[in-house]
């Protein structure tokens, strides 16, 4: 039977405000625990919430850049239940009246393909505290310094239908908050988390399948991993006559599977209502379109951009869209040295190489924009070759120079234009291969052609590739032909 | 000295005619003799009482002459204190020492009054009776065999009975207003939002209000101007101007409006408080009010409503009482679910039980439009009422309960009886307008009171009606025997 997979997506995303979403305590990461839970957030006796400003305008942004409705009057509601980390016995929340509502996202996919992505709604609300299992000899810690912090939670249609297709909207997901300056999608701290429904049908069928919910999966290679796995489980398991439960799932990357958390009988009743603590907030129209006003160029906009203003490929202008660092880096390079198309080949090529090797984000990149584009100068203005470019900015990463000027100084890589000097390589070089010099003059016209590339590139070797190709080509032609 | 009232302990204290400390030290000794009988006070004390009272004379003697300078009070045990005992009256907080003190105690002590306490109350503030404390009884010491109302009793016996001029309180359904009828006082619940909620531990938040409880309108007015204004740390408090209460009192009634809503002098309401009732009108006439039947149709649906809604909200706000950051936990938890099941079991009383169970019913799956949303829908009805006869009267007048105090014990196998005891009281939180009790006389011996209610922020005028009241009646001076 041919299967389809069905994917829905909820991203908990991080806000990054400098304070929690209904308290004045800093939400920074790492700190020692619960230093950072005020009365607020430990759920003391008597206190109250106040809603931070800044998170709203944050989820307001985000609504506008994904074209959203949003939702005028916001209500916070209490989702009720038990739990050590969570200090009040419930998370405030939103239910019936989110700040972001419907919206879309476009994904492009490996084939070169968009897809639009409905974005069901994005909410705002609290994060729990974490309990600690370990180290506390068959006892539980409970760390609060978390509770409290803003979280967006966005939820996607069920429109995604592979893994690959997932981890392309969570990527885009984490770009746009990225470019937003919302959150800091760094999901090895959990500030972007990622929950998987994922269902199968037979193709063809309109209804949907039973869908498992993978918690909590934290990095691109889990999820397309989580889901593949869990789709091929759904698959065999009905293929063996079973059924797929609804249940909660966690995936183990360690064993690489997924297991059942929690059963749909234990589900909770949450038992949502407004918090009377919390007035409705309303959302003004003067409020929307200042936050409109503070939008940054969004990447979808600035991929069409960069193909009409610098005549870049699709291809080219998605990759270099694809983080706001990463297109920041490149309109860098591209202002130093005047030439999109070279930035754009080193930036995708030397450039992101060095990255990929030494593991490192491009904001940490040991070259820096200005260097790279000053390079790129000195290769169209024929001081150095392609070829020698690539040792300028070897010795740029490993940091022997401050700029290529420098480096092609002080390592002597000048190309060498001078055509006497040119010559008189040449001429040595041929008399050192006296015999291929004879044979090549021997030679009909197809076979020149072969030959030629041999003394090319003994001449580029004889001047340690510094002799200007151009006039090695043509002084050879002459020589050879003489 | 100890039935002067705050209006007479600042003239005593700025005349020298006794110091602070001089004053606390005779409520304490009071306190100390005559407290076992009615159990008021959860928490005395002494020592902080000195201390504040000392430094209240010495502000006095380096100049200042506020008028709550060196005023005795005390606190409803649901006011956070720093380092102090807040217990709610429950078991699950009866070792609970917040590290913080509420807005209302932090202003009240900015104005320079000295705590002597902590007082007794209805567990959680749920109940008319202040039987449901985890530390006994309140009595009432108009007659020990009573109950004082509730659910702040202990803050109401206090006062009758001359232990303190004045208390703080809290009202969610009438919990100021009932027990002020029930022994003598007069009790202001303010306008929702007027008092910040921080610091109060929540019953039901969209419904409490902290407010005063105290002898006269004058010390009502006094209290409510130092504990009333806006507070960034609640949400719901209002960011608008306090009046000048004490100035409003003086204001004469002649023209004042008053509306006499005919639900309040139906079935259920003993003929003799109607009396009272209705002799307080005719007094107010003669101070040049004009009088008018009018109707409040929803008042039926009230009391479903509100024991729809409090009960939902305390569900939630009571879930943090879990055992395991502070309070009552039980001994020796076998796992996490024994141990929130024990702890709540063990720590929670009947009534708050009764009552988290019933919340939790209505905000279930299934049910919630059924209850909780129908309960809203009838709030907002109920508030239109009042809007639409608030068009044509300053203030609405009747009784602030449909009988007496009661005998201890004669509605705990009842709850709903007790709930009716409610029934004039509770639309005013559900509305969140002002409501003011003030003594109307007695039956059998028993102390009857008169709710006026007003507009939203109108608490000038309650206060200003019930002094003027009281400028030509004296039942608020009249004093239980034995105290």
């Amino acid at each position: 039977m041919q299967w389809e997979t069905v994917i829905g997506l909820e991203i908990h995303a991080q806000l990054s405000t400098r304070s929690k979403i209904f308290s004045g305590s800093a939400t920074t990461f790492g700190a020692e625990p619960n230093t950072q839970a005020s009365l607020v957030d430990l759920g003391m006796p008597g206190t109250l919430p106040v809603l931070n400003e800044e998170a709203v305008r944050m989820a307001v942004k985000f609504g506008l850049a994904i074209d959203a409705e949003l939702g005028r009057t916001n209500v916070f509601a209490r989702k009720n239940y038990f739990y050590p980390d969570l200090p009040k016995g419930y998370q405030t929340s939103q239910m019936d009246h989110p700040v972001v509502g419907k919206g879309h996202l476009d994904i492009t996919l490996e084939d070169g393909t968009v897809k639009r992505i409905g974005i069901t709604r994005a909410h705002l609300e609290e994060d729990a505290g974490k309990s600690l299992h370990e180290d506390f000899h068959g006892m539980s810690g409970i760390d609060l310094n978390r509770a409290g912090t803003p979280l967006l939670e966005i939820v996607s249609e069920p429109d995604i239908r592979s893994a690959k297709e997932a981890v392309a909207y969570v990527k885009a997901i984490h770009a746009l908050v990225r470019y937003l300056g919302i959150c800091d999608g760094n999901m090895a701290e959990g500030s972007l988390r990622c929950d998987c429904n994922v269902s199968v049908r037979p193709k063809g069928q309109e209804a949907f399948g039973t869908r498992a919910e993978i918690k909590n999966v934290n990095s691109f290679r889990f999820i397309e991993k989580a889901i593949n796995h869990e789709i091929q489980r759904q698959i065999e398991l009905i293929e063996d006559g079973g059924k797929v439960v609804q249940e909660t799932r966690l995936y183990d990357p360690n064993k690489d599977e997924t297991r059942s958390m929690r059963g749909k009988e234990e589900a909770n009743d949450y038992r949502y209502f407004p918090c009377p603590d919390l007035l409705p907030v309303v959302l003004e129209d003067s409020f929307i379109e200042q936050v409109r006003g503070e939008l940054p160029e969004l990447p979808g906009e600035k991929r069409a951009r960069f193909e009409s203003q610098y005549g870049l490929s699709a291809y080219d202008a998605s990759v270099l869209s694809a983080s706001r660092e990463m297109a920041e880096y490149f309109e860098a390079v591209q202002a130093a040295c005047g030439d999109a198309k070279l930035a754009a080949n080193w930036v995708m090529g030397d450039l992101s190489s060095l990255l990929n090797e030494s593991g490192i984000e491009i904001e940490q990149s040991p070259v820096s924009a200005q260097q790279l584009g000053g390079m790129i100068l000195r290769i169209k203005d024929n001081t150095i070759s392609g070829k020698i470019a690539k040792d300028v900015f070897k010795f740029l990463a490993a940091r022997e120079g401050a700029t290529a000027d420098e480096v092609i100084e002080k390592k002597g890589l000048k190309q060498v234009t001078d055509t006497g000097a040119i010559e008189a390589m040449l001429k040595e070089m041929l008399d050192a291969n006296a015999a291929q010099v004879e044979q090549y003059r021997a030679s009909d016209e197809a076979k020149r052609g072969k030959m030629f590339g041999f003394f090319v590139g003994q001449a580029m070797k004889a001047s340690k590739g510094k002799a200007n190709p151009g006039q090695v080509n043509e002084l050879l032609k002459k020589l050879l032909e003489g | 000295m100890h039935r002067l009232t705050l209006a007479q302990i600042a003239r005593g204290l700025a005349a020298k005619d006794f110091s602070a400390v001089e004053l606390s030290d005779a409520l304490l000794a009071r306190i100390q003799q005559l407290d076992p009988q009615l159990n008021s006070f959860i928490t005395v004390t002494a020592d902080q009482a000195r201390a504040q009272a000392q430094a209240a004379d010495a502000r006095r003697a380096s100049g200042e002459n506020g008028a709550l300078l060196g005023a005795p009070i005390a606190h409803k045990d649901l006011f956070c204190t720093k380092d102090v005992l807040t217990t709610c009256a429950s078991k699950i907080l009866h070792n609970f020492k917040a590290p913080y003190d509420a807005t209302v105690v932090e202003k009240l002590a900015a104005a320079g009054t000295v705590s002597l306490g902590k007082l007794n109350m209805d567990e959680f503030a749920m109940g008319s009776a202040n039987e449901s404390s985890h530390f006994g009884a309140v009595k009432n010491p108009w007659d020990l065999s009573r109950v004082p109302g509730g659910s702040s009793g202990g803050s109401a016996a206090a006062v009758a009975a001359g232990l303190i001029p004045a208390a703080t309180g809290t009202d969610t359904g009438g919990s100021i207003r009932q027990p002020a009828a029930l022994t003598n006082l007069t009790g202001l619940k303010p306008t929702y939002g007027r008092v910040s909620r921080w610091g109060m531990i929540a019953y039901a938040s969209s419904l409490d209000q902290g407010g005063p409880l105290a002898r006269t309108a004058e010390d009502c007015a006094l209290l409510l101007g130092a504990m009333a204004g806006f507070d960034p740390k609640d949400s719901t408090c209002v960011d608008a101007p306090v009046d000048d209460y004490l100035a409003a009192l003086n204001q004469p009634l002649a023209g004042l409006r008053i509306g006499l809503p005919r639900e309040y002098f139906g079935a259920g309401l003993d003929a003799r408080i109607a009396e009272q009732v209705l002799a307080v009108v005719e007094e107010l006439k003669k101070l040049g009010a004009t009088v008018k039947d009018i109707s409040l149709p929803n008042m039926q649906h009230a009391i479903p409503a509100y024991y729809v809604i409090a009960p939902a909200e305390a569900s939630s706000n009571l879930s943090r009482f879990d055992g395991v950051r502070f309070g009552y936990r039980c001994e020796n938890p076998v796992n996490l679910e024994d141990l929130y099941k024990r702890s709540r079991g063990e720590g929670f009383g009947a009534e708050v039980k009764r009552r988290i169970m019933v919340g939790t019913y209505a905000l279930s799956a299934g049910y919630y439009d059924a209850y909780y949303l129908k309960a809203q829908r009838i709030r907002r009805l109920i508030k239109n009422d009042f809007v639409q006869a608030f068009a044509e009267v300053d203030v609405i007048l009747g009784p602030t309960t449909p009988n007496p105090a009661w005998q201890l014990g004669a509605k705990s196998a009842d709850p709903v009886s007790a709930y009716l005891e409610d029934i004039y009281t509770i639309t005013a939180n559900l509305a969140g307008i002002p409501g003011l009790s003030m003594p109307a006389g007695f039956v059998d011996g028993l102390p009857v009171g008169v709710q006026l209610l007003a507009p939203y922020f109108q608490e000038a005028r309650l206060l200003n009606v019930a002094h003027q009241y009281q400028q030509v009646t004296d039942w608020h001076t009249r004093t239980p025997a034995g105290f």
